[in-house]
């Protein structure tokens, strides 16, 4: 069975939860940006937790369907249709051959994960269907799905319509969103002021926001403590000798506007980075919208432990409530 | 140098060997991250060496950050031991400098450069003292390079020239970085040399641009068969310069599936190396002449 796409959305792409074990060649490991909902948009169509997805940002795709197949969609808030019947979101639906699945405008959130049943079964580049454009990895040729493409669709038994994920289970940024980040890396080069106003300050998302990273803009410039540039670092006082960056770290080229590495992070660079947003949250910066207010919020490493444990904890309730 | 070590969120440790680019502190970074490989720490997911530090991504519910970090700390003492020496190969990669793309680039994007009046190579040469640019371009060639890191994005080397520090070429990055670089432009920023592996964005200064491919995922390029990236850390490059002739024969060997790199098996030690730079990049660069 195939999915023919009519209209391809903005930027859709075939994810599932990525390839690690190759960023030490500049591959990141790409995937979902928001993990949550894509593992469980696969719970609630009865696929493994990594199937492939469809990830859409700000706009959903049109898809003529060849097959009787379960689908859901999980992550942002859009309206889904079904020949033009509005469904539920986070909720299993059926769609028959020849129905056609569309959405209309964006609500909340920023990006939504399609599942259907069987998964999306594209090559794997490197062990993962994931999309990385810029290494042609992935997806198909590489690239984002294009009008009149088909894509593979792997076989799926049909699951119960109606199963549903509980509002209290569900992920999504606040308003204004925090972000909880742990100081480090090269956190001592910022002055003890700009340490300081970079969590007391308000900040917003910019346009400039992909899945590579999302920068941010509003707060006070960050000073740095004086030095004398090291050998190979360049002399802007944000430069470091090019070392690698973590996944959620965040820099910011100039002391002005902050850029946190998403799931398809260039692995490596010269500027300085004040330390990483936890890994409960990464989820969370996948549906932030342009203009959204953010605070940063300063935790310590145990802390950033029990988030994770919490997020962890929510998926597992999640899975024992849809058995 | 003192080793810094320290935290990216809950799921990487960072340590920088030094705080400035040295030989050193790359022998170093690169040991330590094959002691971290060989002692096959649980949940490591990834161990990336760069320039002058390194960093471990691990799933931190299988070994705690801080338990991490210890087991870290404890190959330190270990790596410090090790012999600075590398099982490595060089491997001749042929440039056309100031080829028609990248000057086509250079030219497109001058608003952006510190020196709009002229190009990046007039630029390169005033700031390092070169009377011209063919100097310049000679002593970017004339010895060989080390690769330092290979990361940014797919398949990208850094590369370290292997002369004494106040011989190595620096250029800043172009002010505002560009929007597009020719695939496989040979590029320069900090004390860094580059080959982008993809087309894309980037601000290092552009020199020239070399036939040979250094990326491909189809792994259709017959040296990249075995796999789609071609440097890896401690890898030696020799550029050599080329003429349009020569680069229109390349390419076509490469598409054919002829084209052969010319590559050959070498010993670098570090401390040989600094008793005698000029004699041990001498006879790196001999190996290159029984291929």
């Amino acid at each position: 069975m195939t999915f023919k796409i009519v209209k391809p959305g903005l930027a859709t792409s075939i994810q599932d939860l990525g390839r690690p074990g190759y960023f030490h060649l500049g591959i990141p490991e790409c995937g979902a940006m928001d993990r949550f909902s894509l593992r469980a948009a696969n719970m609630l169509v009865g696929n493994p937790e990594d199937a492939a997805c469809l990830e859409a940002v700000f706009m959903g795709p049109e898809i003529v369907f060849t097959r009787d197949a379960s689908v859901a969609v999980t992550g942002a808030e859009m309206p889904v249709k079904v020949d033009g019947e509005p469904q539920k979101t986070w909720t299993t639906f059926t769609v028959k051959a020849g129905q056609s699945l569309s959405f209309g405008f964006l609500s909340k959130g920023a990006r939504i994960y399609i599942a259907v049943s069987g998964g999306i079964a594209t090559e794997p580049d490197l062990g993962s269907r994931s999309t990385y454009p810029i290494g042609v990895l992935g997806g198909i040729e590489g690239r984002p799905i294009q009008e009149g493409d088909e894509l593979p669709v792997g076989n799926g038994a049909l699951v119960a319509e109606g199963r549903s994920v509980r509002d209290e289970l569900r992920r999504g940024p606040g308003n204004p969103a925090e972000l909880r980040v742990v100081p480090g890396l090269y956190w001592y080069r910022l002055s003890e002021a700009a340490g300081k106003s970079f969590f007391e300050d308000t900040w917003t998302v910019a346009a400039e926001a992909d899945r590579m990273g999302v920068r941010f803009k509003g707060g006070k410039p960050l000073e740095f403590v004086d030095r004398e540039p090291p050998f190979g670092a360049g002399s802007d006082p944000s430069n470091i000798v090019d070392g690698c960056y973590s996944y959620g770290s965040i820099q910011v080229p100039g002391g002005t506007e902050p850029i946190i590495l998403h799931r398809d992070a260039v692995s490596g660079g010269g500027y300085f980075t004040l330390g990483a947003v936890i890994s409960a949250d990464m989820d969370l910066i996948g549906q932030l919208q342009p203009n959204t207010s953010v605070r940063f919020v300063r935790i310590e490493m145990d802390e950033a432990l029990k988030a994770r444990a919490e997020r962890k904890a929510l998926l597992q309730q999640i899975r024992e409530e849809l058995g | 140098m003192k080793t810094r070590y320290t935290y990216g969120g809950d799921e990487h440790v960072y340590v920088e060997i030094g705080e400035e680019m040295s030989l050193d502190a790359f022998f170093v970074a690169l040991s330590m991250s094959n002691a971290v490989r060989d002692a096959n720490i649980p949940g490591v997911t990834e161990i990336c060496p760069a320039n002058s530090s390194f960093q471990v991504r691990f799933n931190p519910d299988v070994t705690a950050p801080e338990d991490m970090m210890a087991r870290i700390k404890e190959l330190e003492h270990q790596s410090d031991q090790a012999e600075k020496r590398l099982s490595t190969r060089i491997v001749e990669v042929p440039v056309y400098y100031q080829d028609p793309w990248t000057h086509e680039t250079v030219m497109r994007f001058r608003e952006r450069h510190q020196d709009p009046s002229g190009t990046d190579l007039d630029y390169a040469a005033r700031i390092n003292g070169y009377d011209s640019v063919e100097a310049f371009i000679e002593a970017h060639h004339s010895s060989p390079w080390f690769v330092s890191m290979v990361g940014f994005v797919a398949g990208l080397p850094f590369l370290y020239q292997l002369v004494e520090r106040d011989k190595q070429l620096q250029v800043p990055k172009y002010l505002s970085p560009r929007t597009d670089t020719p695939k496989l432009t040979v590029g320069y920023g900090g004390c860094f040399s580059c080959i982008y592996s993809v087309r894309g964005a980037g601000g290092y200064q552009m020199f020239g641009i070399t036939p040979m491919p250094i990326y491909d995922p189809e792994q259709k390029v017959s040296h990249l068969k075995d796999f789609m990236v071609f440097f890896k850390p401690g890898d030696i490059v020799k550029w050599k310069p080329i003429d349009r002739e020569e680069y229109d024969r390349i390419v076509k060997e490469v598409e054919a599936g002829t084209y052969v790199p010319r590559i050959a098996e070498v010993e670098f030690d570090l401390e040989a190396f600094n008793a005698d730079i000029p004699g041990t990049n001498k006879k790196l660069m001999e190996a290159l002449n029984d291929v």
